[in-house]
């Protein structure tokens, strides 16, 4: 007996990405899902974008990482309210677990919760969380060759954010090809150059991602 | 290896389904995997025969298609195939284009055997 089926194999967490996303609109509340590879610089971004906008925005953290409490502490240590997400091996944050960090959170004294998801440019890409806007994090010494072996996430990202461009003089870093590659992938996302350590650059990213957020507040 | 829980979902679509129809037995269960996600097709084989065991869908085939990629110019309206690499038009060379096609992760449908019904009370 053939029996039709015709869903999406990822039916399940597709409804709660979008339960969670009807919790934080309700709740006025922006999420940003941040992807990179490890050592990409997620955390020290995330601080830098807080410092941008803590002083206009509310802003919360969802940490997740395979093991560790590594970064929700280092968030906490700069008086930001962090979960931490300990996926157990899992490559990838899913819908659920989002979902029970909310739990965890003040969501209606809120207006921007920062998701870190786990350092990985692949798995990530097929999950989708209920965010607001979904940014890659690369760095100049990662190479400028990563959009060609990663092309899912770069084609299905809201931004990229060039990160470390203060070390592009010692790092043999094709800016132009990376643009083009980018390109070719997503003719949407602009490509933000910065240094979350030194902060050049932080600042138009913050106000890229400040402009999302009123856009998306309801009227 | 995100394909397990891939994988996982399949399986427990193929479950509860075939609790709900009465199956005794999971045949052939097809999947869609696009071009452009990141889903390797070995990978979820490899995650069938180790998830399927002890389960309804022991023995089952999972039969995967992958669709190739087309995308539709949002500048010039030209539909062109592509590569995962590049998703510019081919025709005006802009970059703002949309996906068509490439981009599913889905359960198409499966094959089972179910119950003969002549034992039911009131026939024969």
């Amino acid at each position: 007996m053939e029996i039709d089926l015709s869903r999406p194999i990822l039916d399940h967490n597709d409804r709660l990405a979008a339960a969670n996303r009807a919790r934080l609109e309700t709740a006025g509340v922006f999420a940003l899902d941040v992807l990179a590879s490890p050592g990409a610089g997620k955390t020290t971004t995330i601080l830098a974008t807080i410092a941008a906008l803590r002083d206009s925005l509310r802003i919360a953290v969802i940490e997740g990482d395979i093991a560790s409490t590594v970064d929700a502490d280092k968030v906490k240590a700069h008086g930001i309210p962090a979960v931490q997400i300990n996926t157990g091996g899992a490559c990838h944050l899913e819908a659920d677990m989002v979902r029970r960090a909310y739990d965890a959170l003040p969501l209606d004294s809120l207006d921007l919760v920062i998701i870190e998801n786990v350092g990985n440019l692949v798995c990530p890409t097929e999950f989708d969380l209920g965010q607001g806007a979904r940014v890659v994090v690369l760095s100049v010494p990662e190479g400028s060759d990563k959009p060609l072996k990663y092309p899912g996430i770069f084609a299905q990202t809201d931004a990229v954010l060039l990160n470390k461009v203060d070390t592009m003089h010692v790092f043999d870093f094709d800016e132009a090809e990376f643009t083009d590659s980018v390109r070719r992938l997503n003719g949407h996302a602009p490509i933000f150059r910065m240094s979350a350590k030194t902060g050049e650059g932080v600042a138009e990213w913050a106000e890229w991602l400040a402009e999302r957020i009123k856009a998306a507040k309801p009227r | 290896m995100h394909e397990f829980g891939i994988t996982q979902e399949i399986l427990t679509a193929v479950v509860n389904t075939s609790a709900r129809v009465g199956a005794t037995k999971v045949n052939k269960v097809r999947v869609t995997v696009g071009e452009l996600t990141e889903v390797v097709p070995d990978s979820l084989q490899f995650a069938w025969e180790a998830l399927t065991p002890c389960t309804i869908a022991e023995g089952a085939v999972l039969e995967v298609t992958q669709t190739p990629a087309r995308s539709v110019c949002t500048e010039c309206s030209t539909e062109f195939a592509h590569d995962r690499f590049d998703r510019r038009c081919t025709s005006c060379g802009s970059f703002m284009t949309s996906v068509l096609a490439g981009d599913e992760l889905r359960i198409d449908d499966m094959d089972v055997d179910v119950a003969e019904a002549d034992e039911e009370p009131g026939e024969g």
